[in-house]
């Protein structure tokens, strides 16, 4: 057998290394799997931005608009002039490298221009060689270069190979956030129309129908009724929201993702039965129905245009206050950018809990309060009646989302509120968790289907945490508050780690809920038989049917 | 084995050098790093490669076992299958180890007893290449696989309410209606 196999020496000689060229002059190779589609031209039409055509990033002409070198130039020049930070982060980089290796894309993938300093490079050097005198000059040598398509190409390519998660600037000795210069990267290539259809799509649907689906008011309420049904079998709780209902005190907003989306669902029914358990007084709105935002991966004038449904609707209904459920980018807009962009909400009111009596003086400017801020808030004035034992089965761990931890440090509610819920919770490593979690890889638009091999390179550091902490302590659960983690992190985990499912923080609430004249939780929120429901004790006959063993079936 | 007995006393170089085939088939930059930084949660690819190339080489002296080399091939593969790699490319290390050892042991091969071990040493690394191409197809399989399956979930509700999927109670839940 030996014999016949080709001798070592032979395989020992091929050369396995890659050529070494200047990262100037290295090109991406465009294959499937690795690009995003293009958007289409009805998607661009429907919000007014630039160029929409068909094309497709493996063609040689992306057909971009005549005087596209023109665009771009006084694109980079009045974003300079506008924001303070994107001058200063061109400016300032010393190459020290902190950051090099910090981006869960270049430790996933291995290609050097995923190291967030190598990533700006690819708009400074232009930004050098075509707005500096001393690179337009020297060029190369001064680390300038020109604009070409090429450029653009690649600008494609790593730009939307970066997630946005800001984990980078952590660890940057200046603040130089990459995320900003991304945003600002994409901003550009919007210019051209250079777009991806996963972005471009929900922003249309979302400005015209109120959500990146595009469901019809009617859609998404019938969509919630059918929840409720599953909740009535499962609970044996009849619940009866409100929808556009004028006068509600509290406006509940969500990502639409959790209304039709696996696992996201269940997180809704959690939040349903939570509302129902302390009987609030709230509405649903089938108009401002998504928290998400894809116009923040678009520019800042689209995340703007989508934001102001939420205060447009607040109004229109009269409320107090928003509440708003689980979510990672759309907190990242309310928190950062929601005030100064649609503000002041002067027409709403100081959020206080009508149930405990807490002032979020937090959220005075916004008026917006985090569903994991509000439920932490009522189990700690006990107004939860929790039996945390029927997530015993679940050994949880959690996942800190890069916008809700990076983005607006709300770090301890959601280990509080889980703590509370369940009685196994154990974190990841702190080199992986809070600031220093490891994003998704498939935040900011990026987690279509067509990229999901990229996806599993960009979220391996992730993956690998929780892999250790389910080999050393038995984490077989990973809760989030974010609906495209819920959405990307199952199939994650299936790749790196099989035995690891995946949840929202409200549905891990809505198992552990006691309802006031429940039936048997025989099923949790998922219809599955919950292996930690305990039959109540039999009356008379001795023989327990065997139901006990239940238990001891499904649990990992 | 008189071979195990040299081959342990060259089990450091071996493994060194067995790394850095692999490692630099990224580039320089990328290598530098995984080469150097020793933190499994900052450089986890690295740190596997590492760690499973010294299972298999255990594993190659104890005696090569199908079920045991699985998961540490497993590991290595498992990344190398999704990253920006020809299936060659992914999967040459396993051939390229039948070059580090011979090279390494090349001089103290004296007697034709040894050169007979040294084969049947090759053969066992020839059935761990047989098992890395089973491992590197389920790994591809599995991505496939997800695509599927992603496009159910993300609509998932969608889907039920159309009746175009199917429920069962227990985990595997969801059945294809279509067919
Ligand atoms: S923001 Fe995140 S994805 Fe982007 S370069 Fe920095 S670490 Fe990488
Ligand atoms: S850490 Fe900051 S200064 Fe250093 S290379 Fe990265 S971006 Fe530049």
């Amino acid at each position: 057998m030996a014999a016949k196999t080709p001798s070592p020496e032979v395989v020992g000689q091929v050369d396995h290394h890659p050529p070494r060229k200047g990262w100037m002059d290295t090109k991406p190779e465009f294959k499937p799997g690795n690009y995003l589609y293009a958007a289409q031209p009805q998607n661009l039409e429907g919000v007014g931005l630039a160029n929409p055509r068909t094309w497709n990033p493996l063609d040689d002409d992306w057909q971009l608009p005549a005087d596209w070198k023109g665009t771009v130039r006084e694109g980079i020049a009045e974003r300079l002039q506008r924001y303070r930070s994107f001058k200063l982060f061109m400016d300032i980089c010393v190459r020290c490298g902190a950051c090099a290796d910090k981006c869960h894309f270049f430790i996933g993938s291995g290609d050097p221009k995923n190291m967030p300093v190598l990533r700006a490079e690819l708009l400074r050097s232009v930004y050098r060689g075509e707005l500096k005198t001393a690179g337009k000059i020297l060029g190369k040598m001064a680390g300038g270069r020109k604009l070409t398509e090429d450029v653009i190409k690649e600008w494609f390519y790593y730009f939307f190979q970066c997630t946005e998660c800001r984990r980078c600037s952590v660890f940057c000795p200046y603040g130089i956030d990459t995320a900003e210069i991304t945003i600002m990267a994409r901003e550009l290539l919007n210019l051209l129309g250079c777009n991806i259809d996963w972005i471009a799509g929900p922003v249309n649907n979302c400005f015209h129908n109120g959500n990146h689906l595009g469901l019809q008011p009617h859609t998404f309420k019938e969509n919630v009724e059918y929840l409720l049904d599953d909740i009535e079998e499962y609970v044996g709780v009849k619940i009866e929201p409100t929808f556009n209902r004028k006068g509600a005190e509290i406006l509940f907003i969500t990502p639409s993702g959790d209304v039709f989306a696996e696992p996201g669902i269940f997180t809704f029914m959690g939040y349903l039965m939570l509302f129902e358990h302390i009987g609030l007084d709230y509405t649903w709105s089938t108009y401002a129905s998504e928290g998400g935002n894809f116009g923040f991966f678009t520019s800042h004038e689209m995340m703007k245009r989508l934001n102001a449904k939420m205060y447009h609707e607040a109004k229109r209904l009269g409320v107090k206050w928003i509440l708003g459920g689980e979510c990672g980018h759309m907190w990242r807009v309310v928190h950062q950018y929601m005030d100064t962009m649609n503000g002041p909400a002067d027409f709403l009111e100081m959020p206080i809990n009508p149930v405990t009596g807490t002032v979020f003086n937090n959220a005075s400017a916004t008026k917006m309060v985090h569903i994991t801020e509000f439920t932490a808030d009522l189990i700690k004035n006990d107004k939860l009646n929790l039996d945390p034992s029927q997530n015993d089965h679940l050994t949880v761990t959690f996942h800190d989302s890069c916008n809700t931890s990076r983005g607006m440090g709300l770090l301890e509610e959601p280990r509080y509120v889980m703590n509370k819920v369940c009685n196994n919770f154990v974190d990841m490593a702190p080199q992986v968790t809070r600031e220093n979690t490891f994003c998704c890889g498939s935040g900011s638009g990026l987690n279509a289907g067509e990229y999901l091999e990229m996806r599993m390179r960009g979220g391996l550091p992730r993956a690998n945490g929780v892999k250790r902490v389910h080999e050393d302590k038995g984490a077989n659960m990973l809760a989030c508050v974010c609906a495209i983690d819920r959405a990307v992190l199952t199939p994650l985990m299936e790749y790196w780690v099989p035995d690891v499912d995946c949840c929202g923080v409200s549905e891990l609430v809505g198992n552990a809920l006691v309802m006031e004249g429940q039936g048997e939780r025989e099923y949790n929120l998922r219809g599955e038989e919950n292996p930690s429901y305990v039959p109540p004790p039999e009356p008379e006959e001795p023989e327990g049917e065997g139901e006990a063993e239940a238990g001891e079936e499904g649990a990992e | 084995m008189k071979l195990f007995t040299i081959l342990a006393k060259h089990k450091k170089a071996v493994l060194k050098k067995w790394l850095d085939s692999i490692v630099e088939s990224y580039p320089q930059e990328t290598a530098r790093f995984l080469r150097n930084k020793k933190d499994q949660f900052a450089n986890p690819v690295g740190y596997t490669i590492e760690v499973e190339t010294e299972h298999l080489f255990d594993l190659l002296m104890e005696g090569m076992d199908r079920e045991k080399v699985t998961p540490y091939l497993d590991r290595i593969i498992r990344i190398r299958a999704i990253q920006d790699f020809t299936p060659s490319q992914a999967l040459y290390f396993v051939f390229a180890l039948k070059y580090i050892i011979r090279h390494q042991v090349a001089e103290e091969i004296d007697s034709d007893a040894l050169e007979q071990e040294l084969v049947d040493l090759e053969a066992s690394i020839d059935m761990m290449a047989l098992v890395a191409f089973e491992v590197y197809m389920a790994c591809r399989e599995k991505i496939y696989d997800l695509r599927a399956k992603e496009i159910q979930q993300n609509a998932y509700l969608l889907l039920r309410r159309a009746e175009l999927i199917v429920e069962k109670p227990g985990k595997d839940r969801i059945e294809d209606n279509a067919n």
